[in-house]
C-alpha cells in the first residue's frame, strides 16, 4: 500500500510539473499582453514606455526563460508578486484560501449530511411518494442555475426579510466569528443545495443497486429490519461511487465556486483565479492553478487509499 | 398608564434619533470595482481615482463648469498674471516656466506639511526608468523644477503648449515617507510603497478623508482626516464596499448594506434604468452624460470603407436617436462629433446625419453598390457590400446596439458580419495593430478640450515603422486635420483656439473618419436623504467634492 502511494505521489509530481509548464505557456500565449492593454487604455503611453514596462516586468524575455525563472522561485517558496493586487502572491492568497476552504468544506459536509440520510429514506420504498419528492428535490438542486439561486436567496433573506447580510465575508470592521457565520449562511446554503442534488442522485443510484444484491436478501432473511440492513450493509457498499464524486469535488475545493463567490462578494479562490487570468496576473494565476491541481491529484491518491479501506477486495500490488 | 406611554414614546423617539444619527455618521458606497493599487502614480484605474479623490487632491483639475481650476494650488499661473513665462532656448526650442503655490494649510495626515519637496520627489520617481509608472510623459515633459520655498516651486516645461498650466496628473507624493523606500531600491519601489503595503498610514493622505482600513478586494474604510484644510466633511466615515456583480450590488442597495451606488463605477445604464422604474421612489437617480465617446471605427484600408460616401450612407442608415430611446430611455446623448456638447470648444453647427434611408441608398448607388435580390448590394466586380463588425464580447449594451445597427444596415443592403471578441483580445492587436478588417465599435475616454492628436493625426497611425505608436486605428490621414491639430497645440488665444476647434469638428463630421454614436451616461444612485453629490461628466469625479456631501436637513 505504502509503495503504491509513493508511486502515485511520484506520478502526481510529474503531472504537476507538466501542468505548470502548460498553464504557464497558455497564460503567456494568451492574446493581449498586459502592457499592450495598458498602451491601449492610455493615449499618452509611448512605444518607449511600453518597452520599458515590458523589460521591468520581464515580459521581453522568451517564454521558456520566464517559466524557468518562475519555477526556480516557486521551488524556493517564492511565488512572486501579484500585479493585480500589488502584494506578494502569498499575502494575496491567504485570506481567500481560508475563506474558500471554509465555504466549500462546510457546503460539502452539509451536502453529504443532507443527501445520504435522504437517499437512505428514499430507497426504503423505491418510486414511492417520498422517493419521488426526494428525487424531484435532487433534480431541482442539479438543474438550478448557480447564478439564479443566490440572487433569489439574497432577495428573500437580505432584501425582503432583512435577516441576513447580502454579501461579503464579514461586516466592515467586524471580523468576529458571529459576523463571519451570518455572512456564510447564504453562500453555504446555495452550495449545499447545489451539491446535495449531485450526492443524492449518486447515493440513491448506488443504494438501489446494492439493495438488489443477495447479501441484502440474506440480511433481511436473518430478521434484520430494512433500516438497519440499509445502514449496516447497503450503505458501506454504496459509498464507493460516492467517494469518487466527493474526491472530485474536493479537488475543486481550491478553485472555489466562482459564480457564488462573485454574487455574494465573498472573497475566495474561485474569484481570485478568474480575476488573475482576466487581469493578466500570471504569478497569481499560476499559484492558484498549481494549488488546485495539487489538491486534485492529492484527492485522487487519497480516494485510492480510501477505496482500499472501504472495500477489502481492492488491493494494490505495486 | 399615561406615564408608561410617555416613557415608551420618548424611548422610541430617542432610539429613532440615535439610529438616524448613527446612519449619518457613516456613508456606505457600493462600487463594482476594486483598485489594483493605491499608489497615485502607478496604473490608471477609475476605482482608484474614485477613492483617491477623497484622500488626495490634484494640483489642477476641472470644475463642474468644465473649466480648469486650482485644487491644491492657490492660483492658476498664466502669462497674464505673471505666473507663466515663455522660455526661448539657445537650441531654438521654446518652453515655459510656470510657478505654483501649494495651499498654505495643505498637510499630510501625520501633520507634515505638503511641500515643494513632495513635488520634486514625485517628479524624480516618475521619470525614473524603473518606477513602473505607465506613462512618463507628464514627468519627462518637465525639464527642471526650481524650489522657491517650501510652498512655492517653478516647473520648466520642455514645450510650450496651449494647456501649459494644467498639471492634473502631477500628484505630490509624501517624500518624508516614500523617498527612503524608493531610494533603497527604485526597481522594487512599486512593490514596497506604503500606499500598498500599509495603505492606512495617516501620512499618505491630505484630502478630507484618509484610508483607515483595507480588506483587499472587499472594502476600504475612509475616516475624516484631521489635517484637512478645507470644509469639514459631514460624515465621520465613508465605506467603499465592492460588489462586482451588479445584480448583487443592486440587491445590496435594496437591503441597506450600502446607501448609494457610485455612478462612475456602479451599475450599467440599462440596469440603472430598470432599477429606477422599480425603486425610483426610494432613491435619487441621476444620469450624467460624459466624455465617454461611443463610436464606430472604420478601417480605412478596407476599400469599401475607404469611400467617404459609404461611411456617410452607413451613418445615415442608423437611427441613433431611436437606439437611445429604445435601449436607454433616451439617456445616451447622440453624438454629432467627438466633442461633448458640455465642452466649451463644442461646435453645434456640424452635419448631424439624422436617419435618412433614401439618401443612404442614393449614396450607395452613387458609390457603385447596386441592390441584389438576396438583399446585399454588390459592385460591378461582383463584390458584396459586406464587412466584419466587431465589438467587445460580453458588453451587453454594446451588443444590443450592434444588433440594432446590423438590422438597420441590412435594410439598405449592407451586410455586417458580427464577430465579437473578449476585451483583452479586442483591445490587443486586433485594434492597436489595426488587424480589424471592417468596423470596430468601442469608446474613447477624453478630457475637456482634449486634443485628439493620438487618434486623428496621421503620424499616429500604428505601424511597424513607428513601433505601433498611436491610436489612429482607422488609418485616417488628412493634411488639413494634421495642420489643425498642430496649430491648436501652440495656440494660446482661447478665441482663436475655439475657431480651430470649430474647423476640426466640421472636418471630422464631413469626412467621418469614425462614425459618432453616443456620449455614454453614468447613472448615479444615492439615497433621498443625501445632498451635495454633483456628478461632473468628465474625468474629475464627484468624490473630488466629497466634503460637500451632507445629510439633508429634516423637513427639506
Amino acid at each position: 500500500m505504502i509503495r503504491h502511494l509513493l508511486h502515485r505521489f511520484a506520478e502526481a509530481a510529474l503531472v504537476l510539473l507538466v501542468v505548470s509548464f502548460l498553464a504557464f505557456a497558455l497564460i503567456g500565449l494568451m492574446p493581449g499582453d498586459p502592457i499592450d492593454l495598458l498602451v491601449n487604455a492610455d493615449p499618452n503611453v509611448t512605444t518607449a514606455d511600453a518597452e520599458r514596462l515590458k523589460a521591468l516586468y520581464g515580459l521581453d524575455r522568451p517564454l521558456l526563460d520566464r517559466y524557468l525563472a518562475w519555477l526556480g522561485g516557486a521551488l524556493q517558496g517564492n511565488l512572486g508578486f501579484s500585479r493585480l493586487y500589488a502584494q506578494p502572491v502569498g499575502a494575496v492568497l491567504t485570506g481567500p484560501l481560508l475563506n474558500t476552504v471554509l465555504l466549500m468544506g462546510l457546503s460539502l459536509v452539509l451536502g453529504l449530511v443532507v443527501a445520504v440520510p435522504l437517499a437512505l429514506l428514499a430507497v426504503r420504498r423505491p418510486h414511492g411518494v417520498l422517493d419521488l419528492v426526494v428525487n424531484a428535490g435532487a433534480f431541482a438542486g442539479l438543474s438550478l442555475p448557480s447564478f439564479w439561486l443566490p440572487l433569489l436567496l439574497i432577495l428573500l433573506f437580505a432584501v425582503t426579510l432583512g435577516w441576513l447580510p447580502a454579501g461579503g465575508v464579514h461586516a466592515v470592521g467586524d471580523p468576529s466569528l458571529a459576523s463571519r457565520v451570518t455572512h456564510l449562511v447564504l453562500p453555504v446554503l446555495t452550495l449545499t443545495v447545489l451539491n446535495a442534488g449531485v450526492y443524492l442522485r449518486f447515493t440513491r443510484g448506488a443504494l438501489l443497486e446494492v439493495v438488489a444484491e443477495d447479501f441484502m436478501r440474506t440480511a433481511r432473511a436473518k430478521g434484520l429490519g430494512l433500516g438497519a440492513a440499509l445502514v449496516r450493509h447497503a450503505l458501506p457498499n454504496a459509498l464507493l461511487p460516492l467517494t469518487t464524486v466527493v474526491a472530485l469535488h474536493l479537488g475543486t475545493l481550491l478553485s472555489g465556486a466562482l459564480v457564488v463567490e462573485v454574487i455574494f462578494a465573498y472573497r475566495g479562490l474561485g474569484k481570485l483565479t478568474y480575476d488573475a487570468i482576466l487581469g493578466n496576473d500570471a504569478n497569481l494565476a499560476m499559484a492558484v492553478l498549481m494549488m488546485a491541481t495539487a489538491l486534485t491529484l492529492a484527492c485522487n491518491v487519497l480516494a485510492d487509499a480510501v477505496y482500499g479501506w472501504l472495500d477489502p477486495r481492492v488491493r494494490f500490488d505495486g | 398608564m399615561r406615564f408608561l406611554v410617555l416613557v415608551c414614546s420618548l424611548a422610541v423617539g430617542a432610539l429613532g434619533a440615535a439610529v438616524s444619527a448613527s446612519a449619518q455618521e457613516t456613508l456606505r458606497i457600493g462600487a463594482s470595482q476594486f483598485p489594483s493599487t493605491m499608489h497615485p502614480s502607478i496604473d490608471e484605474m477609475l476605482a482608484k481615482t474614485y477613492v483617491q479623490s477623497m484622500t488626495l487632491r490634484p494640483f489642477t483639475g476641472y470644475g463642474h463648469d468644465w473649466e480648469l481650476r486650482c485644487f491644491l494650488c492657490t492660483e492658476l499661473p498664466t502669462f497674464e498674471n505673471g505666473g507663466a513665462e515663455r522660455v526661448e532656448r539657445p537650441d531654438g526650442s521654446v518652453g515655459v516656466r510656470v510657478t505654483y503655490e501649494i495651499h498654505p494649510d495643505a498637510t499630510w495626515g501625520d501633520g507634515v506639511p505638503v511641500t515643494s519637496d513632495d513635488v520634486v520627489f514625485a517628479w524624480e520617481f516618475g521619470k525614473h526608468p524603473q518606477s513602473g509608472v505607465v506613462s512618463r510623459e507628464v514627468y519627462t515633459d518637465i525639464r527642471d523644477i526650481e524650489v522657491i520655498d517650501a510652498k512655492t516651486f517653478t516647473l520648466e516645461l520642455e514645450d510650450l503648449e496651449y494647456n501649459y498650466n494644467a498639471i492634473n496628473d502631477l500628484q505630490p507624493l509624501p517624500a518624508h515617507l516614500e523617498r527612503p523606500i524608493f531610494e533603497a531600491d527604485p526597481a522594487n519601489y512599486r512593490n514596497a510603497t506604503l500606499f500598498d503595503t500599509a495603505p492606512a498610514t495617516p501620512g499618505l493622505a491630505f484630502g478630507p478623508y484618509r484610508v483607515s482600513e483595507v480588506e483587499i478586494g472587499s472594502y476600504l474604510v475612509l475616516e475624516r482626516n484631521p489635517t484637512w484644510y478645507g470644509v469639514t466633511p459631514a460624515f465621520d466615515r465613508i465605506i467603499v464596499q465592492v460588489v462586482e456583480n451588479t445584480a448583487a450590488l443592486e440587491a445590496n442597495l435594496l437591503s441597506g448594506s450600502v446607501d448609494m451606488i457610485a455612478g462612475e463605477v456602479g451599475l450599467p445604464l440599462e440596469q440603472a434604468l430598470a432599477f429606477e422604474e422599480r425603486h425610483g421612489d426610494r432613491f435619487q437617480v441621476t444620469y450624467e452624460p460624459g466624455l465617454v465617446y461611443e463610436h464606430l471605427e472604420a478601417n480605412l484600408d478596407n476599400p469599401i470603407l475607404a469611400d467617404r460616401r459609404v461611411r456617410e450612407a452607413l451613418l445615415l442608415a442608423i437611427d441613433r436617436q431611436a437606439v437611445s430611446d429604445q435601449l436607454f430611455a433616451g439617456r445616451q446623448q447622440v453624438a454629432a462629433s467627438r466633442v461633448n456638447p458640455l465642452d466649451w470648444v463644442h461646435e453645434p453647427d456640424v452635419p448631424t446625419y439624422e436617419r435618412d434611408v433614401e439618401r443612404a441608398q442614393a449614396l450607395l448607388e452613387e458609390a457603385g453598390w447596386r441592390p441584389r435580390p438576396d438583399g446585399v448590394r454588390v459592385n460591378d466586380a461582383g463584390e458584396r457590400l459586406s464587412f466584419e463588425f466587431a465589438t467587445t464580447a460580453g458588453n451587453r449594451s454594446r451588443e444590443l446596439v450592434q444588433q440594432f445597427i446590423q438590422a438597420q444596415w441590412a435594410e439598405v443592403g449592407v451586410e455586417a458580419l458580427v464577430r465579437n471578441l473578449p476585451p483583452r483580445v479586442f483591445f490587443g492587436d486586433y485594434t492597436n495593430r489595426r488587424q480589424f478588417p471592417g468596423i470596430a465599435m468601442f469608446a474613447w475616454i477624453s478630457a475637456p478640450e482634449h486634443l485628439p492628436k493620438t487618434t486623428l493625426h496621421s503620424s499616429m497611425i500604428p505601424s511597424p515603422n513607428n513601433g505601433w505608436t498611436g491610436q489612429n486605428y482607422t488609418g485616417y490621414a488628412d493634411p488639413e486635420m494634421d495642420a489643425l491639430i498642430e496649430a491648436m497645440e501652440v495656440e494660446f488665444d482661447a478665441e482663436r483656439r475655439a475657431e480651430l476647434w470649430s474647423r476640426l469638428q466640421k472636418l471630422y463630421a464631413r469626412e467621418l473618419p469614425a462614425l459618432p454614436l453616443f456620449f455614454r451616461s453614468n447613472a448615479h444612485i444615492w439615497p433621498t436623504w443625501l445632498e451635495g453629490v454633483r456628478p461632473t461628466g468628465h474625468m474629475d469625479l464627484s468624490t473630488l467634492w466629497v466634503e460637500e456631501w451632507r445629510p439633508a436637513e429634516p423637513g427639506r
